[in-house]
């Protein structure tokens, strides 16, 4: 199936969450990674200090037509839309898409359109339905979904939205998410 | 960040690419506006909020419509070029402007300015403002640009939406403003209308940043997250007339998440404000 790109997408509690799954992914990552987190519009790079202690793995504030690099973990800045162009990204100030940006669903649908079913889409704990459509583009094209099992995560709504709008490939406790994105992705090289 | 970047696997263009690369090649052909090079991913988006707007399900009708109908292409137009945006956008991007280039632009004695890309215009009003508090408002020009007429005549009028002050209040103390907000217009209905006096130094008028070329020589250029919406092709072009139209030692203003990277003059321009998209090119 070859993976060519992962792309992440997490809100209330994502923190703690990527903290975890970020720390579990093996030091060479085979894959460009992209993470839509919900945040304040006024918070800067903080986010990125704190979670680049707990992994190898470069993480980034995406800068507007970044090139994708395995092994690079790309984080979406505040207030902008995080798109993924074939072998770039891009940004857009475009209205929030329900009450969000960055959106997930914008990142996963554009993810979906450039890399077809070498997408991988990843929906972690989050207190709103972000995201949900974003899967389904995903699985439409072909893609793997990962939902982060309801039960393990601090917001319940947002695994559990994507869980009823599309079939999820796995769902899966966080712990285990990380084990298994790095089979998947290497398996596929 | 290099540029060799892995290829990605070549995927066949669906049947809508297709339409698009028609719809947008009609537009250029007939109209003379060029969107060939606009970043794929958020013009897509926008042309299917325009299907939707439309009541149309596939690109091939909305470019029947578009080709047909100047009324539809107008509105077209609209959605594709304006820019959501607000006074004072990252106010710390002003507060810099106040601290490192105003101290710069006090020893001309006259300052062009362009506002390349202006859409609605709020930021061109929160510049005027700035440099009228600086006392240096008396020598400025500002040229505010924009490739769609009907967005630049939202952005001569000068008037938003009154529910909005409250959050431009903010971000105008938080840009290092000395006054009172609420001095800079008067409440109408639902309305904000910006003192005339703010537009005294403003020329509004029509410039397409992936056609036109450099019509003046300028102090400063500000050009904020408009460039994220073209492709690096686009960008690169944009940049050289960017270039081409600053004076030495002038100063150009980028968005917050925007660089140098794609300019084919980076290492002309040096950084004049740490952590903000502020440079100066030096030869």
């Amino acid at each position: 199936m070859n993976v060519q790109i992962v792309v992440m997408g997490a809100s209330l509690g994502g923190l703690s969450a990527l903290k975890v799954l970020l720390s579990g992914l093996q030091p060479k990552f085979p894959v460009p990674i992209a993470i839509a987190q919900h945040r304040h519009r006024d918070s800067r790079s903080d986010i990125i200090d704190f979670l680049q202690h707990y992994t190898s793995l470069e993480i980034r504030e995406v800068e507007d037509k970044d090139s994708l690099q395995p092994g690079q973990v790309y984080f979406a800045p505040a207030d902008y839309h995080l798109l993924i162009e074939p072998g770039y990204l891009t940004l857009s100030t475009d209205a929030p898409v329900s009450y969000a940006r960055p959106s997930i669903d914008v990142l996963f649908e554009s993810a979906a359109e450039s890399y077809r079913e070498h997408t991988v889409g990843v929906i972690l704990t989050g207190a709103n339905q972000d995201g949900a459509r974003g899967a389904a583009a995903i699985k439409a094209q072909g893609g793997t979904v990962i939902v982060q099992d309801p039960r393990t995560a601090e917001g319940t709504m947002m695994p559990k939205a994507a869980i009823s709008t599309t079939t999820a490939d796995q769902i899966l406790p966080l712990l285990d998410i990380a084990p298994y994105l790095s089979a998947l992705c290497s398996l596929s090289r | 960040m290099t540029t060799s970047e892995p290829s990605p696997t070549k995927m066949q263009p669906t049947l809508e690419d297709i339409e698009i690369q028609l719809l947008l090649e009609g537009i250029y052909q007939y109209y003379g506006f060029d969107f060939r090079n606009y970043a794929m991913s958020s013009l897509k988006r926008r042309i299917r909020g325009i299907m939707q707007a439309e009541g149309l399900t596939r690109v091939s009708a909305l470019q029947d419509r578009i080709l047909h109908d100047r009324q539809c292409f107008d509105r077209f137009m609209v959605s594709v070029t304006v820019n959501v945006t607000s006074m004072f956008r990252d106010p710390s991007f002003f507060l810099a402007f106040r601290q490192k280039v105003v101290p710069l632009l006090r020893t001309y004695p006259y300052i062009r300015i362009w506002h390349a890309g202006c859409s609605a215009g709020q930021e061109v009003y929160s510049m005027a403002i700035l440099l009228q508090e600086e006392g240096l408002y008396n020598r400025c020009r500002i040229y505010a640009t924009d490739s769609n007429e009907l967005v630049l005549a939202k952005a001569q009028s000068g008037i938003y939406p009154l529910e909005l002050m409250q959050d431009y209040t903010q971000l105008y103390l938080k840009a290092g403003g000395r006054r009172s907000f609420s001095e800079y217009y008067t409440a109408a209905y639902d309305s904000a209308i910006f003192r005339a006096s703010l537009k005294e130094n403003i020329i509004f008028s029509q410039h397409n940043l992936a056609t036109d070329r450099s019509f003046n020589e300028f102090n400063v250029i500000l050009c904020r997250n408009v460039l994220i919406y073209f492709d690096p092709i686009l960008q690169r072009r944009v940049h050289q007339l960017f270039y081409e139209s600053l004076c030495t030692f002038g100063i150009l203003g980028l968005g917050r998440q925007e660089s140098l990277r794609l300019s084919p003059y980076e290492k002309q321009y040096e950084v004049l404000a740490k952590g903000e998209k502020l440079y100066r090119r030096l030869s």
